[in-house]
Protein backbone atom coordinates (compact mmCIF):
# COMPACT_ATOMS: atom_id res chain seq x y z
CA UNK A 1 0.00 0.00 0.00
CA UNK A 2 1.14 3.18 -0.82
CA UNK A 3 2.00 5.80 1.30
CA UNK A 4 -0.66 8.44 -0.06
CA UNK A 5 -3.50 6.03 0.11
CA UNK A 6 -2.39 5.05 4.03
CA UNK A 7 -4.63 6.96 6.61
CA UNK A 8 -0.89 7.63 8.05
CA UNK A 9 0.43 8.98 5.05
CA UNK A 10 -1.58 11.32 3.96
CA UNK A 11 -1.46 12.46 7.56
CA UNK A 12 1.96 12.56 7.73
CA UNK A 13 1.79 14.89 4.48
CA UNK A 14 -0.90 17.17 6.34
CA UNK A 15 1.41 17.47 8.83
CA UNK A 16 4.89 17.94 6.91
CA UNK A 17 3.26 20.53 4.60
CA UNK A 18 1.17 22.49 7.69
CA UNK A 19 4.28 22.74 9.34
CA UNK A 20 6.20 24.42 6.31
CA UNK A 21 3.44 26.33 5.71
CA UNK A 22 3.64 27.68 9.55
CA UNK A 23 7.71 28.36 8.92
CA UNK A 24 5.84 30.85 6.35
CA UNK A 25 3.73 32.11 8.50
CA UNK A 26 6.98 32.82 11.01
CA UNK A 27 9.08 34.37 8.23
CA UNK A 28 6.29 36.35 6.92
CA UNK A 29 5.70 38.03 10.43
CA UNK A 30 9.09 38.76 10.74
CA UNK A 31 9.29 40.82 7.60
CA UNK A 32 5.66 42.31 8.63
CA UNK A 33 7.02 43.42 11.85
CA UNK A 34 10.02 46.03 9.72
CA UNK A 35 6.96 48.45 9.57
CA UNK A 36 7.79 49.10 13.21
CA UNK A 37 11.29 49.86 12.53
CA UNK A 38 10.16 51.90 8.85
CA UNK A 39 12.21 49.54 6.76
CA UNK A 40 8.85 47.76 5.09
CA UNK A 41 9.70 49.59 1.72
CA UNK A 42 13.35 48.85 1.80
CA UNK A 43 12.67 45.02 2.93
CA UNK A 44 9.68 45.54 -0.06
CA UNK A 45 13.11 46.49 -2.68
CA UNK A 46 14.96 44.31 -1.61
CA UNK A 47 13.26 41.24 -1.65
CA UNK A 48 11.79 42.33 -5.12
CA UNK A 49 15.42 43.00 -6.54
CA UNK A 50 15.76 39.09 -6.07
CA UNK A 51 13.20 37.75 -8.23
CA UNK A 52 14.47 33.64 -8.08
CA UNK A 53 14.20 33.93 -4.28
CA UNK A 54 10.36 35.53 -4.47
CA UNK A 55 9.48 32.95 -7.44
CA UNK A 56 11.00 30.19 -5.28
CA UNK A 57 9.08 30.89 -2.30
CA UNK A 58 5.80 31.74 -4.27
CA UNK A 59 6.04 28.20 -6.43
CA UNK A 60 6.89 26.72 -3.21
CA UNK A 61 4.00 28.02 -1.57
CA UNK A 62 1.45 26.56 -4.30
CA UNK A 63 3.00 23.66 -4.17
CA UNK A 64 2.10 23.33 -0.17
CA UNK A 65 -1.20 24.40 -0.46
CA UNK A 66 -2.32 22.35 -3.37
CA UNK A 67 -1.24 18.96 -1.34
CA UNK A 68 -2.47 20.81 1.80
CA UNK A 69 -5.59 21.63 0.28
CA UNK A 70 -6.45 19.03 -1.32
CA UNK A 71 -5.72 15.78 1.25
CA UNK A 72 -7.32 18.37 3.78
CA UNK A 73 -10.63 18.35 2.34
CA UNK A 74 -10.15 14.17 1.02
CA UNK A 75 -9.67 13.97 4.91
CA UNK A 76 -12.11 16.12 5.98
CA UNK A 77 -15.01 14.44 3.16
CA UNK A 78 -14.21 10.57 4.49
CA UNK A 79 -14.06 11.05 7.80
CA UNK A 80 -17.52 12.60 7.76
CA UNK A 81 -18.25 9.61 5.77
CA UNK A 82 -17.20 7.42 8.71
CA UNK A 83 -20.66 8.37 10.86
CA UNK A 84 -23.46 8.39 8.36
CA UNK A 85 -25.63 9.02 10.94
CA UNK A 86 -25.07 11.80 13.50
CA UNK A 87 -25.69 11.15 17.80
CA UNK A 88 -29.00 12.71 19.39
CA UNK A 89 -27.21 13.84 21.85
CA UNK A 90 -23.08 13.67 21.52
CA UNK A 91 -20.43 15.23 24.21
CA UNK A 92 -17.12 16.01 23.53
CA UNK A 93 -15.04 16.09 26.47
CA UNK A 94 -11.72 16.92 24.93
CA UNK A 95 -11.98 17.82 21.65
CA UNK A 96 -11.96 21.48 20.78
CA UNK A 97 -14.01 24.01 18.90
CA UNK A 98 -10.86 24.86 17.30
CA UNK A 99 -10.35 21.24 16.06
CA UNK A 100 -13.17 20.17 15.20
CA UNK A 101 -13.60 23.27 12.70
CA UNK A 102 -10.14 23.09 10.75
CA UNK A 103 -11.97 22.86 7.13
CA UNK A 104 -14.08 25.60 7.74
CA UNK A 105 -10.96 27.64 9.40
CA UNK A 106 -9.04 26.34 6.56
CA UNK A 107 -11.53 27.16 3.46
CA UNK A 108 -11.76 30.94 5.14
CA UNK A 109 -7.63 31.21 4.64
CA UNK A 110 -8.02 30.11 0.99
CA UNK A 111 -10.60 32.48 0.44
CA UNK A 112 -8.67 35.32 2.27
CA UNK A 113 -5.49 34.43 0.61
CA UNK A 114 -7.08 35.12 -3.04
CA UNK A 115 -8.05 38.65 -1.15
CA UNK A 116 -5.16 39.42 0.30
CA UNK A 117 -2.91 38.50 -3.13
CA UNK A 118 -5.29 40.51 -5.24
CA UNK A 119 -4.61 43.17 -2.20
CA UNK A 120 -0.77 43.35 -1.39
CA UNK A 121 0.51 41.58 -4.11
CA UNK A 122 -1.35 42.22 -7.14
CA UNK A 123 -2.55 45.71 -5.82
CA UNK A 124 -6.23 45.16 -7.80
CA UNK A 125 -8.63 46.25 -4.73
CA UNK A 126 -7.19 49.51 -3.88
CA UNK A 127 -5.39 50.92 -6.77
CA UNK A 128 -5.38 54.58 -5.47
CA UNK A 129 -3.19 53.59 -2.35
CA UNK A 130 -1.47 50.64 -3.24
CA UNK A 131 0.96 52.75 -6.41
CA UNK A 132 2.23 55.38 -4.61
CA UNK A 133 6.10 55.70 -4.93
CA UNK A 134 8.50 57.22 -1.93
CA UNK A 135 11.04 59.55 -1.33
CA UNK A 136 13.41 57.55 -2.33
CA UNK A 137 12.18 56.39 -5.40
CA UNK A 138 10.81 52.35 -4.52
CA UNK A 139 7.12 51.47 -3.83
CA UNK A 140 5.44 52.99 -0.83
CA UNK A 141 4.73 49.35 0.84
CA UNK A 142 4.17 51.62 4.37
CA UNK A 143 1.32 54.03 2.71
CA UNK A 144 -0.19 51.16 0.87
CA UNK A 145 -0.57 49.31 4.17
CA UNK A 146 -1.29 52.09 6.17
CA UNK A 147 -4.43 53.96 4.52
CA UNK A 148 -5.88 50.35 3.81
CA UNK A 149 -6.13 49.66 7.39
CA UNK A 150 -7.21 52.63 7.96
CA UNK A 151 -10.25 51.72 6.62
CA UNK A 152 -12.54 49.53 9.00
CA UNK A 153 -13.74 47.12 6.80
CA UNK A 154 -10.23 45.84 5.42
CA UNK A 155 -8.93 45.85 8.96
CA UNK A 156 -12.04 44.00 10.03
CA UNK A 157 -11.68 41.63 7.57
CA UNK A 158 -8.03 41.27 7.95
CA UNK A 159 -8.79 40.35 11.47
CA UNK A 160 -11.57 37.88 10.76
CA UNK A 161 -9.06 36.05 8.74
CA UNK A 162 -6.07 36.22 11.28
CA UNK A 163 -8.78 34.67 13.99
CA UNK A 164 -8.92 31.70 11.45
CA UNK A 165 -5.30 31.20 11.16
CA UNK A 166 -5.11 31.58 14.84
CA UNK A 167 -7.49 28.88 15.45
CA UNK A 168 -6.04 26.61 13.02
CA UNK A 169 -2.88 26.34 13.67
CA UNK A 170 -4.56 26.65 17.77
CA UNK A 171 -4.79 23.02 17.09
CA UNK A 172 -2.46 22.08 14.73
CA UNK A 173 0.59 22.83 16.27
CA UNK A 174 0.41 20.50 18.69
CA UNK A 175 -0.99 17.90 15.98
CA UNK A 176 2.02 18.00 13.57
CA UNK A 177 3.90 17.02 16.67
CA UNK A 178 1.36 13.85 17.77
CA UNK A 179 1.01 13.03 13.63
CA UNK A 180 4.91 12.89 13.22
CA UNK A 181 5.04 10.56 15.88
CA UNK A 182 7.10 13.13 18.61
CA UNK A 183 4.64 12.66 21.42
CA UNK A 184 5.01 10.60 24.72
CA UNK A 185 2.17 10.94 27.72
CA UNK A 186 4.93 12.93 28.87
CA UNK A 187 5.38 15.62 26.45
CA UNK A 188 1.34 16.13 25.29
CA UNK A 189 0.40 18.34 27.88
CA UNK A 190 3.46 20.92 27.19
CA UNK A 191 2.96 20.08 23.13
CA UNK A 192 -1.13 20.99 23.36
CA UNK A 193 -0.04 24.21 26.03
CA UNK A 194 3.27 25.21 23.53
CA UNK A 195 1.14 25.13 20.45
CA UNK A 196 -1.43 27.15 21.61
CA UNK A 197 0.80 29.77 23.07
CA UNK A 198 2.75 30.02 19.17
CA UNK A 199 -0.54 30.23 17.89
CA UNK A 200 -2.10 33.21 20.02
CA UNK A 201 1.26 34.61 20.16
CA UNK A 202 1.18 34.65 15.95
CA UNK A 203 -2.01 36.01 16.12
CA UNK A 204 -1.28 39.10 18.36
CA UNK A 205 1.54 39.82 15.90
CA UNK A 206 -0.33 39.73 12.67
CA UNK A 207 -3.78 41.62 14.42
CA UNK A 208 -1.08 44.22 16.18
CA UNK A 209 -0.58 45.92 12.82
CA UNK A 210 -4.39 46.85 11.80
CA UNK A 211 -5.53 47.30 15.15
CA UNK A 212 -2.28 49.99 16.21
CA UNK A 213 -3.13 51.62 12.55
CA UNK A 214 -6.46 52.07 13.96
CA UNK A 215 -5.90 53.62 16.88
CA UNK A 216 -4.08 56.08 15.23
CA UNK A 217 -0.57 54.65 16.50
CA UNK A 218 1.24 54.29 12.99
CA UNK A 219 0.30 57.12 11.01
CA UNK A 220 1.23 58.15 6.89
CA UNK A 221 1.70 61.45 6.72
CA UNK A 222 2.18 62.33 2.60
CA UNK B 1 -35.38 7.23 42.05
CA UNK B 2 -37.22 7.22 38.87
CA UNK B 3 -35.63 8.08 35.56
CA UNK B 4 -36.51 9.23 32.33
CA UNK B 5 -34.97 7.11 29.30
CA UNK B 6 -34.92 7.87 26.22
CA UNK B 7 -33.46 5.22 24.30
CA UNK B 8 -32.58 4.86 20.52
CA UNK B 9 -35.03 1.74 19.08
CA UNK B 10 -34.63 0.04 15.63
CA UNK B 11 -36.15 -2.86 14.74
CA UNK B 12 -33.36 -4.00 12.10
CA UNK B 13 -30.27 -2.59 10.08
CA UNK B 14 -32.49 -1.29 7.39
CA UNK B 15 -35.42 -0.30 9.24
CA UNK B 16 -36.20 3.38 10.56
CA UNK B 17 -34.74 4.31 14.19
CA UNK B 18 -36.06 6.65 16.75
CA UNK B 19 -35.73 7.57 20.14
CA UNK B 20 -38.27 6.61 22.22
CA UNK B 21 -38.82 7.45 25.73
CA UNK B 22 -39.36 5.07 29.15
CA UNK B 23 -39.71 5.75 32.47
CA UNK B 24 -37.18 3.46 34.96
CA UNK B 25 -39.41 3.23 37.89
CA UNK B 26 -37.96 2.63 41.99
CA UNK B 27 -33.97 1.93 40.52
CA UNK B 28 -31.54 1.65 43.67
CA UNK B 29 -28.51 3.63 43.74
CA UNK B 30 -26.71 0.17 43.90
CA UNK B 31 -28.46 -1.31 40.81
CA UNK B 32 -25.34 -0.93 37.62
CA UNK B 33 -26.82 0.51 34.87
CA UNK B 34 -27.66 -2.42 33.08
CA UNK B 35 -29.25 -3.64 35.79
CA UNK B 36 -31.56 -0.85 35.38
CA UNK B 37 -31.75 -1.49 32.17
CA UNK B 38 -32.89 -5.01 33.00
CA UNK B 39 -35.76 -3.39 35.11
CA UNK B 40 -37.30 -1.69 32.26
CA UNK B 41 -36.96 -4.78 30.28
CA UNK B 42 -38.68 -6.67 32.74
CA UNK B 43 -41.81 -4.12 32.84
CA UNK B 44 -41.50 -4.41 29.38
CA UNK B 45 -42.11 -7.95 29.32
CA UNK B 46 -45.07 -7.47 32.03
CA UNK B 47 -46.72 -5.06 29.17
CA UNK B 48 -46.16 -7.64 26.62
CA UNK B 49 -43.77 -5.16 24.78
CA UNK B 50 -40.33 -5.63 23.32
CA UNK B 51 -37.47 -5.44 25.09
CA UNK B 52 -34.95 -2.78 24.58
CA UNK B 53 -31.99 -5.03 23.11
CA UNK B 54 -28.42 -4.67 24.15
CA UNK B 55 -25.37 -6.41 24.42
CA UNK B 56 -23.23 -7.52 27.30
CA UNK B 57 -21.60 -10.31 28.22
CA UNK B 58 -18.98 -10.39 31.34
CA UNK B 59 -20.88 -7.68 33.32
CA UNK B 60 -17.39 -7.15 35.10
CA UNK B 61 -14.95 -4.42 33.02
CA UNK B 62 -13.50 -6.91 30.64
CA UNK B 63 -15.00 -8.12 27.88
CA UNK B 64 -16.09 -4.92 25.78
CA UNK B 65 -19.32 -6.22 25.23
CA UNK B 66 -21.56 -3.43 26.24
CA UNK B 67 -21.43 -0.23 24.12
CA UNK B 68 -23.67 2.33 24.84
CA UNK B 69 -23.61 5.94 24.40
CA UNK B 70 -24.58 7.25 27.81
CA UNK B 71 -25.97 11.32 27.38
CA UNK B 72 -23.64 11.90 24.72
CA UNK B 73 -20.66 10.13 26.38
CA UNK B 74 -19.21 6.23 25.55
CA UNK B 75 -19.50 4.62 28.60
CA UNK B 76 -21.43 7.78 29.93
CA UNK B 77 -18.40 9.59 31.46
CA UNK B 78 -16.91 8.46 34.62
CA UNK B 79 -13.38 7.99 34.17
CA UNK B 80 -11.95 4.39 33.04
CA UNK B 81 -15.70 2.71 33.75
CA UNK B 82 -17.35 0.36 31.32
CA UNK B 83 -21.15 0.71 30.95
CA UNK B 84 -21.82 -2.26 33.09
CA UNK B 85 -19.57 -0.88 35.83
CA UNK B 86 -21.24 2.30 35.69
CA UNK B 87 -23.87 2.33 38.92
CA UNK B 88 -27.18 4.43 39.07
CA UNK B 89 -25.37 6.14 42.49
CA UNK B 90 -24.16 8.09 39.69
CA UNK B 91 -27.54 9.58 38.22
CA UNK B 92 -30.26 11.39 40.56
CA UNK B 93 -33.97 11.18 40.86
CA UNK B 94 -35.86 12.45 38.08
CA UNK B 95 -32.30 13.08 35.82
CA UNK B 96 -33.44 12.44 31.49
CA UNK B 97 -30.60 10.06 30.33
CA UNK B 98 -29.95 9.18 26.56
CA UNK B 99 -28.84 6.30 25.30
CA UNK B 100 -27.57 5.78 21.90
CA UNK B 101 -25.51 2.63 19.66
CA UNK B 102 -21.77 3.38 19.12
CA UNK B 103 -22.45 5.07 15.81
CA UNK B 104 -19.81 4.44 13.10
CA UNK B 105 -19.89 3.60 9.44
CA UNK B 106 -18.06 0.58 10.39
CA UNK B 107 -20.51 -0.37 13.37
CA UNK B 108 -23.70 -1.52 10.92
CA UNK B 109 -26.57 -1.62 13.32
CA UNK B 110 -27.84 -4.81 14.22
CA UNK B 111 -30.94 -3.93 16.69
CA UNK B 112 -31.64 -0.98 18.92
CA UNK B 113 -28.28 -0.48 21.32
CA UNK B 114 -26.57 -3.30 19.29
CA UNK B 115 -24.04 -3.10 16.78
CA UNK B 116 -22.05 -5.04 15.04
CA UNK B 117 -18.11 -4.73 15.64
CA UNK B 118 -16.56 -7.44 13.90
CA UNK B 119 -14.76 -4.69 11.74
CA UNK B 120 -12.27 -4.26 15.15
CA UNK B 121 -11.53 -8.18 14.40
CA UNK B 122 -10.90 -8.05 11.10
CA UNK B 123 -8.43 -4.97 11.73
CA UNK B 124 -6.51 -7.71 14.15
CA UNK B 125 -6.87 -10.50 11.80
CA UNK B 126 -5.05 -8.13 9.39
CA UNK B 127 -1.73 -8.14 11.02
CA UNK B 128 -2.33 -8.51 15.03
CA UNK B 129 -0.47 -11.69 15.59
CA UNK B 130 3.09 -13.19 15.63
CA UNK B 131 3.41 -15.55 12.70
CA UNK B 132 7.22 -16.60 13.41
CA UNK B 133 8.00 -20.03 15.19
CA UNK B 134 8.82 -18.94 18.50
CA UNK B 135 9.12 -22.41 19.24
CA UNK B 136 8.47 -24.05 23.28
CA UNK B 137 7.66 -21.84 25.89
CA UNK B 138 11.68 -19.99 26.38
CA UNK B 139 13.23 -20.30 29.81
CA UNK B 140 12.57 -17.05 32.06
CA UNK B 141 15.24 -14.37 31.28
CA UNK B 142 16.58 -15.87 27.99
CA UNK B 143 14.63 -13.70 25.76
CA UNK B 144 15.76 -9.78 28.06
CA UNK B 145 12.74 -7.40 27.53
CA UNK B 146 13.66 -4.15 29.60
CA UNK B 147 10.81 -4.13 32.24
CA UNK B 148 9.68 -0.86 31.49
CA UNK B 149 9.30 -2.28 27.56
CA UNK B 150 7.08 -5.20 29.18
CA UNK B 151 4.83 -2.46 30.65
CA UNK B 152 4.32 -0.26 27.91
CA UNK B 153 3.59 -3.31 26.20
CA UNK B 154 1.18 -4.61 28.63
CA UNK B 155 -0.93 -1.62 29.19
CA UNK B 156 -1.76 -1.36 25.29
CA UNK B 157 -2.55 -5.06 26.05
CA UNK B 158 -5.56 -3.64 28.26
CA UNK B 159 -7.41 -2.95 25.28
CA UNK B 160 -10.98 -4.75 25.28
CA UNK B 161 -11.65 -3.62 21.78
CA UNK B 162 -15.02 -2.32 23.07
CA UNK B 163 -15.02 0.35 20.63
CA UNK B 164 -15.63 3.15 22.58
CA UNK B 165 -12.46 4.93 21.20
CA UNK B 166 -14.64 4.95 17.51
CA UNK B 167 -17.95 6.20 19.15
CA UNK B 168 -16.57 8.72 21.13
CA UNK B 169 -14.00 10.16 18.06
CA UNK B 170 -15.91 13.06 16.08
CA UNK B 171 -14.14 11.03 12.78
CA UNK B 172 -15.36 7.57 13.92
CA UNK B 173 -11.37 6.64 13.62
CA UNK B 174 -10.16 2.91 15.12
CA UNK B 175 -7.11 4.77 15.77
CA UNK B 176 -6.82 4.68 19.21
CA UNK B 177 -7.65 0.53 18.97
CA UNK B 178 -5.11 -0.11 15.94
CA UNK B 179 -2.55 2.17 17.77
CA UNK B 180 -2.91 -0.26 21.07
CA UNK B 181 -2.20 -4.09 18.70
CA UNK B 182 0.40 -2.31 17.10
CA UNK B 183 1.70 -0.98 19.78
CA UNK B 184 1.81 -4.10 22.22
CA UNK B 185 3.51 -6.55 19.65
CA UNK B 186 5.68 -3.23 18.55
CA UNK B 187 7.34 -3.44 22.27
CA UNK B 188 8.20 -7.42 22.26
CA UNK B 189 11.06 -8.77 20.43
CA UNK B 190 8.73 -11.17 19.06
CA UNK B 191 6.41 -8.79 17.56
CA UNK B 192 9.54 -6.29 16.04
CA UNK B 193 9.88 -8.77 13.28
CA UNK B 194 6.46 -8.22 11.29
CA UNK B 195 6.46 -4.80 13.15
CA UNK B 196 6.46 -2.67 9.90
CA UNK B 197 4.16 -5.00 7.72
CA UNK B 198 1.96 -5.16 11.05
CA UNK B 199 1.46 -1.81 10.71
CA UNK B 200 0.99 -0.56 7.26
CA UNK B 201 -1.90 -3.56 7.24
CA UNK B 202 -3.46 -2.53 10.18
CA UNK B 203 -4.00 0.86 9.21
CA UNK B 204 -5.23 -0.23 6.02
CA UNK B 205 -7.80 -2.52 7.15
CA UNK B 206 -9.03 0.43 9.18
CA UNK B 207 -9.83 2.39 6.66
CA UNK B 208 -10.62 -0.45 4.08
CA UNK B 209 -13.46 -0.84 7.20
CA UNK B 210 -15.23 2.60 6.70
CA UNK B 211 -13.46 3.77 9.93
CA UNK B 212 -12.26 7.35 9.30
CA UNK B 213 -8.80 9.34 9.90
CA UNK B 214 -6.97 10.57 12.99
CA UNK B 215 -7.20 14.41 13.35
CA UNK B 216 -5.84 14.12 17.07
CA UNK B 217 -8.69 15.41 18.91
CA UNK B 218 -7.89 12.97 21.64
CA UNK B 219 -11.62 12.33 22.43
CA UNK B 220 -10.84 8.73 22.46
CA UNK B 221 -8.63 8.54 25.24
CA UNK B 222 -11.36 10.53 27.39
CA UNK B 223 -13.65 7.83 26.49
CA UNK B 224 -11.49 4.85 26.63
CA UNK B 225 -12.80 2.83 30.07
CA UNK B 226 -8.97 0.76 30.07
CA UNK B 227 -7.19 4.28 29.99
CA UNK B 228 -5.30 3.34 26.43
CA UNK B 229 -3.39 6.93 25.68
CA UNK B 230 -3.16 8.67 22.49
CA UNK B 231 1.13 8.12 23.09
CA UNK B 232 0.07 4.82 21.19
CA UNK B 233 -1.09 6.38 18.69
CA UNK B 234 2.18 8.84 18.25
CA UNK B 235 3.62 5.25 18.51
CA UNK B 236 1.78 3.91 15.61
CA UNK B 237 2.88 6.69 13.56
CA UNK B 238 6.23 5.85 14.85
CA UNK B 239 6.09 2.76 12.96
CA UNK B 240 4.48 3.95 10.04
CA UNK B 241 7.63 5.94 9.75
CA UNK B 242 10.13 3.60 10.35
CA UNK B 243 8.14 1.07 7.82
CA UNK B 244 8.05 3.88 5.06
CA UNK B 245 11.66 4.66 5.14
CA UNK B 246 12.97 1.36 5.51
C1 LIG C 1 -1.69 29.62 6.53
C2 LIG C 1 -1.98 28.50 5.98
C3 LIG C 1 -2.14 27.19 6.72
C4 LIG C 1 -1.42 26.70 7.78
C5 LIG C 1 -0.26 27.35 8.50
C6 LIG C 1 -1.98 25.41 8.10
C7 LIG C 1 -1.51 24.60 9.10
C8 LIG C 1 -2.03 23.37 9.43
C9 LIG C 1 -1.48 22.47 10.38
C10 LIG C 1 -0.21 22.73 11.17
C11 LIG C 1 -2.29 21.38 10.44
C12 LIG C 1 -2.12 20.15 11.33
C13 LIG C 1 -1.57 18.99 10.55
C14 LIG C 1 -1.62 17.72 11.38
O1 LIG C 1 -2.70 17.28 11.75
O2 LIG C 1 -0.58 17.17 11.69
C15 LIG C 1 -3.36 21.60 9.54
C16 LIG C 1 -4.42 20.72 9.35
C17 LIG C 1 -5.47 20.95 8.47
N1 LIG C 1 -5.55 21.97 7.53
FE1 LIG C 1 -4.30 23.54 7.39
N2 LIG C 1 -3.03 25.14 7.28
C18 LIG C 1 -3.17 26.20 6.41
C19 LIG C 1 -4.09 26.33 5.40
C20 LIG C 1 -5.13 25.44 5.16
C21 LIG C 1 -6.08 25.58 4.10
C22 LIG C 1 -6.11 26.70 3.05
C23 LIG C 1 -6.95 24.54 4.21
C24 LIG C 1 -8.13 24.34 3.28
C25 LIG C 1 -8.75 23.23 3.06
C26 LIG C 1 -6.54 23.73 5.35
C27 LIG C 1 -7.18 22.60 5.82
C28 LIG C 1 -6.74 21.81 6.85
C29 LIG C 1 -7.46 20.69 7.39
C30 LIG C 1 -8.83 20.19 6.94
C31 LIG C 1 -6.66 20.14 8.41
C32 LIG C 1 -7.02 18.97 9.32
C33 LIG C 1 -6.67 17.65 8.73
C34 LIG C 1 -7.03 16.57 9.72
O3 LIG C 1 -6.24 16.26 10.58
O4 LIG C 1 -8.13 16.03 9.63
N3 LIG C 1 -5.43 24.31 5.90
N4 LIG C 1 -3.19 22.81 8.90
S1 LIG D 1 -20.24 -6.46 29.74
FE1 LIG D 1 -18.13 -7.01 29.61
S2 LIG D 1 -17.17 -5.10 29.73
FE2 LIG D 1 -19.23 -4.56 30.10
Amino acid sequence: MGFLSSTVGRKILMAITGFLLLTFLCIHLLGNSFIYLGWINAYGERLHSMPPVVWAARIGMVILLAVHIFFGIKLTLENNAARPQAYAVKKNVRATFAGRTMIWTGLLIAAFLIYHLLHFTLRMTNPEISSGIDAMGRLDVFKMIVLSFKNILISGAYIAALIAVGLHIFHGIQSVVQTIGLNSDKTLPCVESTGRGIAFILFLGYASIPLVIIFGLLNFKG
Amino acid sequence: MDLKLYVWRQKGPDSPGKLEQFTAKNISPDMSFLEMLDEVNEELVKEGKETIAFDHDCREGICGTCSQVINGIPHGGQDKTTVCQLHMRKFKDGDSIYIEPWRAKAFPLVKDLIVDRSALDRIIQAGGYVSNHTGGSPDGNAILIPKPDAEVSMDAAECIGCGGCVAACPNGSAMLFTAAKVTQLAMLPQGKVEAAQRVCVMTEQMLKEGFGNCSNHYECQDACPKGIKVSFIAKLNREFIKASVK
